[in-house]
Protein backbone atom coordinates (compact mmCIF):
# COMPACT_ATOMS: atom_id res chain seq x y z
CA UNK A 1 0.00 0.00 0.00
CA UNK A 2 1.62 3.36 -0.61
CA UNK A 3 1.47 6.56 1.06
CA UNK A 4 -1.51 7.85 -0.19
CA UNK A 5 -3.38 4.59 0.07
CA UNK A 6 -2.85 4.56 3.92
CA UNK A 7 -3.52 8.10 3.76
CA UNK A 8 -6.85 7.68 1.98
CA UNK A 9 -7.92 4.62 4.68
CA UNK A 10 -6.89 6.68 7.75
CA UNK A 11 -9.36 9.35 6.14
CA UNK A 12 -12.04 6.87 5.12
CA UNK A 13 -12.23 5.50 8.93
CA UNK A 14 -12.54 8.46 11.00
CA UNK A 15 -15.47 10.63 11.43
CA UNK A 16 -15.87 13.34 8.51
CA UNK A 17 -12.66 12.32 7.15
CA UNK A 18 -13.40 12.45 3.41
CA UNK A 19 -14.49 16.19 4.23
CA UNK A 20 -11.35 16.62 5.54
CA UNK A 21 -9.64 15.68 2.80
CA UNK A 22 -11.86 17.20 0.70
CA UNK A 23 -10.84 20.48 1.99
CA UNK A 24 -7.30 19.68 1.58
CA UNK A 25 -7.47 19.27 -1.87
CA UNK A 26 -9.61 22.14 -2.37
CA UNK A 27 -6.91 24.56 -0.73
CA UNK A 28 -4.02 23.22 -1.96
CA UNK A 29 -5.79 24.25 -5.82
CA UNK A 30 -6.74 27.65 -4.36
CA UNK A 31 -2.99 28.11 -3.05
CA UNK A 32 -1.90 26.79 -6.79
CA UNK A 33 -4.42 29.25 -8.38
CA UNK A 34 -3.47 32.44 -6.16
CA UNK A 35 0.27 31.64 -7.55
CA UNK A 36 -0.73 31.11 -11.16
CA UNK A 37 -3.04 34.67 -10.58
CA UNK A 38 0.46 36.93 -10.46
CA UNK A 39 0.93 35.56 -13.91
CA UNK A 40 -2.36 36.42 -15.49
CA UNK A 41 -4.23 39.28 -16.87
CA UNK A 42 -7.73 37.52 -15.96
CA UNK A 43 -7.53 35.72 -12.65
CA UNK A 44 -9.30 32.97 -11.04
CA UNK A 45 -11.72 34.27 -8.97
CA UNK A 46 -10.37 32.40 -5.54
CA UNK A 47 -12.78 34.05 -3.45
CA UNK A 48 -15.34 32.04 -4.63
CA UNK A 49 -13.47 29.01 -3.44
CA UNK A 50 -15.10 25.39 -4.91
CA UNK A 51 -17.26 27.73 -7.46
CA UNK A 52 -13.87 29.08 -9.14
CA UNK A 53 -14.35 29.02 -12.83
CA UNK A 54 -11.21 27.50 -14.47
CA UNK A 55 -11.65 26.50 -18.12
CA UNK A 56 -13.96 25.62 -20.43
CA UNK A 57 -18.08 26.38 -20.43
CA UNK A 58 -19.20 29.93 -20.46
CA UNK A 59 -17.10 31.12 -17.22
CA UNK A 60 -13.29 30.03 -17.99
CA UNK A 61 -11.25 31.98 -17.31
CA UNK A 62 -7.50 30.07 -18.26
CA UNK A 63 -6.12 29.89 -21.61
CA UNK A 64 -5.28 26.27 -22.44
CA UNK A 65 -1.29 27.00 -21.53
CA UNK A 66 -2.24 28.56 -18.07
CA UNK A 67 -4.66 25.58 -17.48
CA UNK A 68 -1.41 23.51 -18.36
CA UNK A 69 0.41 25.54 -15.63
CA UNK A 70 -2.52 25.38 -13.23
CA UNK A 71 -2.63 21.44 -14.11
CA UNK A 72 1.41 20.89 -13.50
CA UNK A 73 1.74 22.74 -9.87
CA UNK A 74 -1.35 20.62 -9.02
CA UNK A 75 -0.03 17.83 -9.87
CA UNK A 76 3.61 18.93 -8.25
CA UNK A 77 1.86 19.76 -5.14
CA UNK A 78 0.14 16.45 -4.67
CA UNK A 79 3.33 14.93 -4.92
CA UNK A 80 4.69 16.89 -2.06
CA UNK A 81 1.99 16.85 -0.33
CA UNK A 82 0.98 12.63 -0.57
CA UNK A 83 3.85 11.51 -2.06
CA UNK A 84 2.29 9.94 -5.14
CA UNK A 85 2.06 10.53 -8.35
CA UNK A 86 -1.40 11.59 -10.47
CA UNK A 87 -1.47 12.29 -13.85
CA UNK A 88 -4.62 14.62 -14.21
CA UNK A 89 -5.02 15.38 -17.83
CA UNK A 90 -5.41 11.85 -19.26
CA UNK A 91 -7.72 10.93 -21.61
CA UNK A 92 -10.04 10.02 -18.86
CA UNK A 93 -10.00 13.20 -18.25
CA UNK A 94 -10.54 14.95 -21.79
CA UNK A 95 -13.44 12.10 -22.21
CA UNK A 96 -15.36 13.02 -19.38
CA UNK A 97 -18.68 14.32 -19.97
CA UNK A 98 -18.64 17.18 -17.92
CA UNK A 99 -15.01 18.58 -17.91
CA UNK A 100 -13.18 18.13 -14.25
CA UNK A 101 -11.78 21.51 -14.98
CA UNK A 102 -14.58 23.92 -15.56
CA UNK A 103 -14.49 24.67 -11.85
CA UNK A 104 -11.93 24.23 -8.55
CA UNK A 105 -14.28 22.32 -7.46
CA UNK A 106 -14.92 20.01 -10.39
CA UNK A 107 -11.26 19.65 -10.67
CA UNK A 108 -10.80 18.81 -6.56
CA UNK A 109 -13.94 16.24 -6.70
CA UNK A 110 -11.93 14.47 -10.13
CA UNK A 111 -8.80 14.33 -7.78
CA UNK A 112 -10.67 12.78 -5.06
CA UNK A 113 -11.74 10.23 -7.72
CA UNK A 114 -8.63 9.40 -8.50
CA UNK A 115 -6.94 9.29 -5.36
CA UNK A 116 -9.91 6.53 -4.67
CA UNK A 117 -9.05 4.73 -7.49
CA UNK A 118 -5.59 4.53 -6.49
CA UNK A 119 -6.16 3.62 -3.13
CA UNK A 120 -6.77 -0.55 -2.18
CA UNK A 121 -9.74 -1.87 -1.92
CA UNK A 122 -9.21 -4.58 1.26
CA UNK B 1 16.54 26.96 -6.03
CA UNK B 2 20.10 26.66 -7.07
CA UNK B 3 21.78 29.36 -8.72
CA UNK B 4 23.83 27.15 -11.01
CA UNK B 5 21.89 25.62 -14.46
CA UNK B 6 20.50 22.31 -13.87
CA UNK B 7 21.09 19.95 -16.87
CA UNK B 8 19.77 15.89 -17.66
CA UNK B 9 21.67 14.02 -19.80
CA UNK B 10 20.11 10.27 -20.46
CA UNK B 11 22.51 7.75 -21.14
CA UNK B 12 25.17 8.64 -19.28
CA UNK B 13 26.81 5.15 -18.56
CA UNK B 14 29.31 5.61 -21.70
CA UNK B 15 29.81 6.90 -24.97
CA UNK B 16 28.33 10.18 -26.14
CA UNK B 17 26.44 10.21 -23.26
CA UNK B 18 29.02 10.04 -20.63
CA UNK B 19 31.71 12.61 -22.52
CA UNK B 20 28.89 15.28 -22.83
CA UNK B 21 28.38 14.62 -18.46
CA UNK B 22 31.90 15.38 -18.09
CA UNK B 23 32.20 17.95 -20.63
CA UNK B 24 29.29 19.76 -19.06
CA UNK B 25 30.09 19.09 -15.66
CA UNK B 26 33.59 20.94 -16.00
CA UNK B 27 31.15 23.62 -16.90
CA UNK B 28 29.30 25.82 -15.06
CA UNK B 29 26.50 22.89 -15.00
CA UNK B 30 25.05 20.66 -12.35
CA UNK B 31 24.84 17.49 -14.40
CA UNK B 32 22.02 14.81 -13.78
CA UNK B 33 22.23 11.60 -15.22
CA UNK B 34 20.92 8.52 -15.82
CA UNK B 35 21.28 4.74 -17.32
CA UNK B 36 20.10 1.35 -17.09
CA UNK B 37 23.18 0.01 -15.22
CA UNK B 38 25.75 1.38 -12.27
CA UNK B 39 28.63 3.83 -13.82
CA UNK B 40 32.30 3.19 -13.00
CA UNK B 41 32.88 6.67 -12.70
CA UNK B 42 32.46 9.67 -10.40
CA UNK B 43 32.37 12.95 -11.52
CA UNK B 44 32.08 16.35 -9.16
CA UNK B 45 29.10 18.87 -9.96
CA UNK B 46 27.72 15.08 -11.60
CA UNK B 47 24.52 12.80 -9.90
CA UNK B 48 23.79 9.53 -11.05
CA UNK B 49 20.42 7.95 -11.36
CA UNK B 50 19.38 4.18 -12.44
CA UNK B 51 16.66 3.33 -14.26
CA UNK B 52 15.38 2.29 -17.53
CA UNK B 53 14.29 5.43 -19.51
CA UNK B 54 10.68 4.17 -19.97
CA UNK B 55 10.02 3.18 -16.76
CA UNK B 56 7.25 5.49 -16.46
CA UNK B 57 7.27 5.59 -12.08
CA UNK B 58 10.83 5.67 -11.76
CA UNK B 59 10.96 8.70 -14.62
CA UNK B 60 8.82 10.34 -12.16
CA UNK B 61 10.34 9.94 -9.32
CA UNK B 62 13.22 11.08 -10.79
CA UNK B 63 12.28 14.24 -11.92
CA UNK B 64 10.36 14.66 -8.58
CA UNK B 65 13.63 14.56 -6.41
CA UNK B 66 15.76 17.05 -9.23
CA UNK B 67 12.65 19.34 -8.31
CA UNK B 68 12.71 19.46 -4.66
CA UNK B 69 16.98 19.89 -4.71
CA UNK B 70 17.36 21.74 -7.11
CA UNK B 71 13.63 23.36 -8.27
CA UNK B 72 15.09 23.63 -11.73
CA UNK B 73 16.15 22.13 -14.96
CA UNK B 74 17.57 23.80 -17.63
CA UNK B 75 18.82 21.74 -20.63
CA UNK B 76 17.64 17.61 -21.39
CA UNK B 77 19.78 16.25 -23.83
CA UNK B 78 18.12 12.99 -25.14
CA UNK B 79 20.96 10.62 -25.61
CA UNK B 80 20.04 7.33 -24.68
CA UNK B 81 19.39 5.19 -27.58
CA UNK B 82 19.67 1.60 -28.56
CA UNK B 83 20.14 0.43 -32.86
CA UNK B 84 19.78 -3.23 -33.85
CA UNK B 85 21.32 -3.90 -37.48
CA UNK B 86 19.60 -6.28 -39.26
CA UNK B 87 17.16 -7.23 -42.29
CA UNK B 88 14.20 -6.99 -41.56
CA UNK B 89 12.61 -10.68 -42.42
CA UNK B 90 14.94 -11.44 -39.18
CA UNK B 91 14.05 -8.89 -37.05
CA UNK B 92 12.03 -10.24 -34.06
CA UNK B 93 8.94 -8.22 -32.70
CA UNK B 94 11.22 -8.38 -29.49
CA UNK B 95 13.54 -6.04 -30.91
CA UNK B 96 11.78 -3.45 -32.38
CA UNK B 97 9.55 -3.29 -28.92
CA UNK B 98 12.73 -2.33 -27.40
CA UNK B 99 13.64 -0.21 -29.76
CA UNK B 100 10.71 1.23 -29.60
CA UNK B 101 10.31 2.03 -26.01
CA UNK B 102 13.68 3.23 -25.73
CA UNK B 103 13.93 5.63 -28.21
CA UNK B 104 10.48 6.70 -29.10
CA UNK B 105 8.66 6.29 -25.64
CA UNK B 106 12.02 7.35 -23.20
CA UNK B 107 12.50 10.39 -25.42
CA UNK B 108 8.83 11.50 -25.00
CA UNK B 109 8.97 10.52 -21.35
CA UNK B 110 11.80 12.44 -20.64
CA UNK B 111 10.48 15.72 -22.54
CA UNK B 112 6.88 15.80 -20.89
CA UNK B 113 8.18 15.68 -17.39
CA UNK B 114 11.38 17.88 -18.01
CA UNK B 115 8.84 20.61 -19.72
CA UNK B 116 7.01 20.44 -16.78
CA UNK B 117 10.03 21.27 -14.81
CA UNK B 118 11.12 23.73 -17.39
CA UNK B 119 7.85 25.98 -17.53
CA UNK B 120 8.46 26.36 -13.66
CA UNK B 121 10.89 29.60 -14.72
CA UNK B 122 9.83 29.21 -18.00
CA UNK B 123 13.18 28.48 -19.29
CA UNK B 124 14.39 25.44 -20.91
CA UNK B 125 16.48 23.69 -23.92
CA UNK B 126 15.89 20.12 -24.78
CA UNK B 127 17.82 18.75 -27.59
CA UNK B 128 16.92 15.23 -28.79
CA UNK B 129 19.15 12.35 -30.81
CA UNK B 130 18.64 11.81 -34.71
CA UNK B 131 20.67 9.76 -37.04
CA UNK B 132 21.46 10.35 -40.42
CA UNK B 133 20.50 6.55 -40.86
CA UNK B 134 16.84 8.10 -41.54
CA UNK B 135 17.78 10.72 -44.72
CA UNK B 136 20.30 7.98 -45.88
CA UNK B 137 17.23 5.12 -45.76
CA UNK B 138 20.37 2.63 -44.45
CA UNK B 139 19.66 -0.80 -45.34
CA UNK B 140 19.15 -3.52 -42.10
CA UNK B 141 18.60 -0.30 -39.91
CA UNK B 142 15.06 -0.44 -40.14
CA UNK B 143 13.31 0.22 -36.96
CA UNK B 144 16.14 2.04 -35.68
CA UNK B 145 15.75 4.45 -38.90
CA UNK B 146 11.97 4.42 -38.27
CA UNK B 147 12.53 5.13 -34.67
CA UNK B 148 14.30 8.27 -34.99
CA UNK B 149 12.08 9.39 -37.61
CA UNK B 150 9.62 9.39 -34.73
CA UNK B 151 12.14 11.47 -33.01
CA UNK B 152 12.14 14.15 -35.74
CA UNK B 153 8.44 14.34 -35.73
CA UNK B 154 8.39 14.43 -31.89
CA UNK B 155 10.66 17.47 -31.97
CA UNK B 156 9.17 19.91 -34.49
CA UNK B 157 5.38 19.43 -32.70
CA UNK B 158 7.09 19.29 -29.19
CA UNK B 159 8.27 23.02 -30.49
CA UNK B 160 5.27 24.39 -31.03
CA UNK B 161 3.43 23.09 -27.98
CA UNK B 162 6.29 23.99 -25.58
CA UNK B 163 7.19 27.45 -27.57
CA UNK B 164 4.75 29.37 -25.40
CA UNK B 165 6.50 27.83 -21.69
CA UNK B 166 10.02 29.41 -23.15
CA UNK B 167 11.04 25.91 -24.04
CA UNK B 168 13.03 25.31 -27.46
CA UNK B 169 13.33 21.54 -28.64
CA UNK B 170 15.54 20.91 -31.19
CA UNK B 171 17.63 17.52 -32.23
CA UNK B 172 21.18 16.62 -33.69
CA UNK B 173 21.80 13.77 -35.95
CA UNK B 174 25.33 12.52 -35.69
CA UNK B 175 26.91 10.52 -38.49
CA UNK B 176 28.50 7.18 -37.09
CA UNK B 177 30.90 7.17 -33.95
CA UNK B 178 33.38 5.11 -32.70
CA UNK B 179 31.21 3.74 -29.82
CA UNK B 180 29.61 0.12 -28.37
CA UNK B 181 26.05 1.15 -31.09
CA UNK B 182 28.01 0.90 -34.45
CA UNK B 183 30.82 -1.91 -32.83
CA UNK B 184 29.06 -4.88 -34.64
CA UNK B 185 28.35 -3.25 -38.04
CA UNK B 186 31.22 -4.63 -40.69
CA UNK B 187 33.68 -2.02 -41.49
CA UNK B 188 32.84 -2.36 -45.73
CA UNK B 189 29.39 -1.24 -44.44
CA UNK B 190 30.54 2.06 -42.39
CA UNK B 191 32.67 3.18 -45.28
CA UNK B 192 30.19 3.27 -47.46
CA UNK B 193 28.12 4.73 -45.45
CA UNK B 194 30.86 7.01 -44.65
CA UNK B 195 31.40 7.83 -48.55
CA UNK B 196 27.94 9.31 -48.37
CA UNK B 197 28.75 11.92 -46.09
CA UNK B 198 29.61 15.57 -48.18
CA UNK B 199 32.54 15.03 -45.18
CA UNK B 200 33.47 11.34 -45.56
CA UNK B 201 34.95 11.01 -41.72
CA UNK B 202 33.73 9.41 -38.41
CA UNK B 203 32.01 11.95 -36.21
CA UNK B 204 33.61 13.22 -32.79
CA UNK B 205 31.97 13.30 -29.62
CA UNK B 206 33.40 17.24 -29.85
CA UNK B 207 31.31 17.85 -33.43
CA UNK B 208 28.17 16.71 -31.43
CA UNK B 209 29.36 19.00 -27.71
CA UNK B 210 29.70 21.77 -30.63
CA UNK B 211 26.14 21.92 -32.10
CA UNK B 212 24.26 20.90 -28.87
CA UNK B 213 26.54 24.18 -27.61
CA UNK B 214 24.33 25.94 -30.09
CA UNK B 215 20.93 24.96 -29.36
CA UNK B 216 21.43 25.22 -25.43
CA UNK B 217 23.02 28.63 -25.46
CA UNK B 218 20.56 31.68 -24.36
CA UNK B 219 20.52 33.48 -27.07
CA UNK B 220 19.83 30.65 -29.69
CA UNK B 221 15.79 31.13 -27.94
CA UNK B 222 14.77 32.07 -31.26
CA UNK B 223 15.65 28.33 -32.99
CA UNK B 224 13.73 25.54 -32.03
CA UNK B 225 12.16 22.38 -34.24
CA UNK B 226 15.32 22.28 -36.10
CA UNK B 227 17.20 19.13 -36.57
CA UNK B 228 21.21 19.85 -37.64
CA UNK B 229 22.41 16.62 -39.56
CA UNK B 230 26.72 16.55 -39.18
CA UNK B 231 28.71 15.61 -41.95
CA UNK B 232 26.84 17.31 -44.32
CA UNK B 233 23.69 14.54 -45.09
Amino acid sequence: MNTFGKLIVEYSLTNGGMKLMHEKILNLIIAQAEELNEQLEIIIPVELGADAPLFGGKTGVLSSISLVTLIVAVEQSIEDEFETSLILADEKAMSQKNSPFLTIGSLTNYIIMLLNEDAPND
Amino acid sequence: MTEAKVMLITGTRKGIGKYLAEYYASKDYIVMGCSRGSIDYALSNYHHFCLDVCDEKKVKQMFAEIRRKMGRLDVLINNAGIASMNHVLLTPLKTVNKILNTNVLGTFLFCREAAKLMQINKYGRIVNFSTVATPLKLEGEAIYAASKAAILSLTEVLAKELAELGITVNSVGPTPVKTDLIRSVPKEKIDRLLAMQAIPRFATFDDIANVINFFIKKESEFVTGQNIYLGGV
